[in-house]
């Protein structure tokens, strides 16, 4: 990068901050002493601030425990509400240090955009949510139908895609706040609403009585969502991308936020490297080596944040799907620490 | 300052050095001022290239022929998702453009009757003027246009419930739906009429200013006008035998299909900017015919003019001095406020372009830079010809 200084004093000024996305993040992150951390306006269950003003949910969570592997301190995080249209070009410019907003990992976002996924903390499929009193059951019977959707994400292209494979016309009203597209919605102006499945589950519990609304059994895409970091800075996303996976490792390990002190005490190898009471793992990243035994007792596994968050016992009732351990049957699988 | 120039020149320049020489100088820190300029913009551009290639984000115009594979609702031409982004980026100008001349029309029209209605001197015109006002100009645009498509949308029915006005017009949560006229063979009477109809006007108000120039006698040029426009088309179709068939709508499945439709996201915003700018016309109307002195009324009811003709002939005219720089503000903010579409969903250029494209392809700069460029244009042609329209209408002074 240039240092002469006019040139980085008008690029600042002409181009907002892209000049002064800095190339390693963990430095910046140390040294401003908390996690600047890309979330939803508001989306229930993955990332929105409680009756208290707390950021709660999955995909905040993921933001605390890589907080937590910093620095040892979950609370050391700060969150900015993005748009679906703001959320990269606030990541590209370095306003936030990690994106973790149910944001779909595609070949171009990886190609063009100069954005690296770490990870998929959530297999996801675009799905429909209409009325009961519609009496359709197939996504298959909505040609002709007004369907309301959110600017700027990969639902916009999914749904063009799909209603012209199969030979059906649509209407889209596209806004800009997933509130506003629901009520727009709600209000009558669309047919169906459409995102992603696990969004559709979260955003029914926003509609004044949500028994009135079902969600068709299609689902017409893969949307694998994941943690986004900048390119060209491999330490930082070193970081994000083992966070993730010492969640998952975690729990197949059969450690849990209650158990992992005792757990420190295990005989187990895997266990013993993973909570850094053998190796030295944390120190080649930059941080602490008990960054996994930070993350696991203050934030918790992967089991616990999906059952805290969105699982089978909370308002959202999602079940684990494809995002069980591969160990069950699932798609999640936690590379190993050695 | 050519005389003063001219006055010093022989004064500074006898015996004295350039660097004294207050036009040689002036020249020296202008010059470089733009060389200064030039090159703070030149290594802003090519600092920010270099960093977006350093950072693995794709640059350049390229991505305007690629595919866009995403929908539009309203689109003024074709437009399919296999259309490319430059064609998305037309389709969002154009309805950039339609919104902002609808509203600029809808805005001049009401704020000229508000202005005029709040100088009335009926009691309750004028306070129902000024209530009208004073309640718009000081609630924020994004506001009301969130409550005429949030709060008007609700109160509408569905399509199955649909308010039916007869003919074949209906009106319910997905927007006003009207029967198009389909024009057979033989409709091109139709167009030759109104041809005809349209020159005729103009010959006749030619002729009958010059006849009251000459004679005195007045002719009802207004009528006269209406009854052509109307009355020659008609005479046209009837001559063909009317060969116009009606595309009418029809409720099929989920809404409504065939004939137009005028979706409620550009009802609500064009609705929203009119009335807005409208009461900010409104004042500048009342302050200008304010301007207009007391003794210019006096005077035309002096010569016997009645209050429409004065308002007409002798206090418009003047007022319009006043009026029309401040008008052409208000037709730029108006034009400038229609990217509020992109809060009530209607398919503008900010949400098309710099709101859909833009995430779709990343390149944010390409794209802002592009919709920055297009406001500017659009708001200096509004301004170039507002200009020449002030012109015509300035006081010629002899």
């Amino acid at each position: 990068m240039k240092t002469k200084l006019l040139p980085w004093l008008v690029g600042a000024a002409l181009i907002g901050s892209i000049a002064t996305a800095s190339a390693d993040t963990l430095a910046d992150v140390k040294a401003k002493g908390f996690l600047q951390c890309g979330a939803n306006t508001g989306l229930i269950g993955f990332g929105s601030p409680d009756d208290k003003g707390d950021w709660k949910g999955f995909d905040v969570d993921y933001c605390r425990a890589v907080a937590a592997a910093v620095f040892g301190d979950a609370t050391k995080v700060k969150f900015t509400p993005l748009t679906a249209k703001e959320r990269f070009t606030a990541l590209q410019s370095g306003e936030v240090d990690v994106l973790v907003r149910n944001t779909t990992w595609t070949l171009s976002r990886d190609s063009q955009m100069g954005l690296i996924f770490a990870g998929v903390n959530y297999y996801d499929g675009q799905g429909f949510m209409v009325r009961k009193s519609l009496g359709i059951s197939s996504a298959l019977e909505l040609s002709g139908a007004t369907v309301c959707v959110q600017t700027g994400t990969t639902t916009e292209l999914n749904l063009a895609d799909y209603f012209r494979t199969n030979g059906m016309t649509f209407n889209p009203v596209v806004i800009e706040k997933s509130d506003e597209v629901v009520q727009a919605y709600e209000s009558g102006r669309c047919d169906a609403f459409t995102t992603d499945a696990s969004g559709l589950y979260a955003e029914r519990l926003k509609l004044s009585n949500p028994a009135d609304h079902i969600i068709l059994p299609e689902i017409i895409s893969k949307e694998p969502l994941g943690p986004v970091v900048r390119q060209g800075d491999d330490k930082w996303l070193t970081i994000v991308k083992w966070t993730h996976y010492a969640m998952l490792n975690a729990e197949e390990l059969g450690v849990t936020s209650k158990n992992v002190d005792e757990m420190k005490g295990s005989q187990n190898p895997d266990i013993k490297r993973l909570l850094g009471t053998e190796g030295a793992y944390g120190e080649p990243m930059g941080i602490g080596n008990d960054w996994a035994y930070n993350v696991i007792k203050l934030v918790g596994n992967y089991g616990e944040i999906f059952d805290r968050n969105i699982g089978p016992d909370t308002p959202l009732g999602i079940s684990r799907g494809l995002n069980a351990l591969w160990t069950k049957g699932g798609l999640q699988y936690g590379m190993p620490v050695r | 300052m050519a005389v003063q120039n001219e006055v010093r020149a022989p004064a500074t320049n006898g015996g004295r050095s350039l660097f004294y020489d207050p036009r040689v100088r002036g020249f020296v820190f202008q010059a470089a001022l733009i060389v200064l300029v030039v090159l703070f913009v030149w290594s802003a551009a090519s600092n920010a290239i270099e960093n977006l290639r350093e950072q693995n984000i794709a640059s350049g115009f390229g991505f305007l022929g690629t595919t866009a594979g995403f929908d539009i609702s309203q689109h003024l031409i074709d437009y399919s998702p296999t259309s490319t982004y430059g064609r998305a980026f037309v389709v969002g100008f154009l309805n950039t453009l339609l919104v902002a001349a609808v509203g600029i029309v809808l805005a001049t029209v009401l704020g000229f009757l508000v202005g005029i209605a709040r100088l009335s001197p009926n009691w309750l015109i004028a306070r129902i003027a000024t209530a009208y006002v004073e309640v718009i100009r000081n609630i924020p645009l994004l506001l009301q246009l969130l409550f005429w498509y949030f709060a008007v949308l609700k109160a509408l029915p569905g399509p199955r419930q649909s308010l039916d006005f007869g003919f074949g017009i209906y009106l319910n949560i997905r927007g006003l739906f009207l029967p198009n006229p389909v024009f057979g063979p033989g409709s091109g009477l139709f167009d030759v009429a109104i041809v005809v109809a349209i020159v005729a006007v103009v010959v006749l108000a030619r002729w009958a200013r010059r006849r009251q120039a000459a004679t005195g006698v007045q002719f009802p040029v207004f009528w006269t006008s209406v009854a052509m426009l109307l009355g020659l088309p008609l005479c046209g179709l009837a001559v063909a035998g009317f060969p116009v068939t009606f595309d009418m709508p029809e409720l099929k499945g989920f809404n409504f299909s065939g004939g137009v439709g005028l979706e409620p996201e550009f009802v609500a915003l064009a609705l929203g900017l009119s009335l807005y700018t409208a009461s900010f016309i409104a004042e500048i109307v009342r302050g200008g015919i304010n301007a207009v002195s007391h003794g210019q009324t006096e005077a035309a009811n002096a010569l016997g003019l009645r209050g429409a003709l004065t308002l007409r002939l002798v206090v418009i005219p003047q007022a319009m001095r006043v009026i029309i720089p401040p008008l052409t503000n208000q037709f730029l903010n108006l034009t400038k406020n229609s990217s509020l579409a992109v809060a009530i969903g209607y398919p503008d250029l900010v949400s098309v372009f710099a709101g859909t494209v833009l995430n779709q392809t990343g390149q944010a700069l390409e794209v802002i830079f592009i919709t920055m460029l297009v406001y500017l244009a659009l708001s200096l042609a509004t301004s170039a010809f507002m200009n020449w329209f002030n012109l015509r209408m300035a006081l010629v002074e002899r």
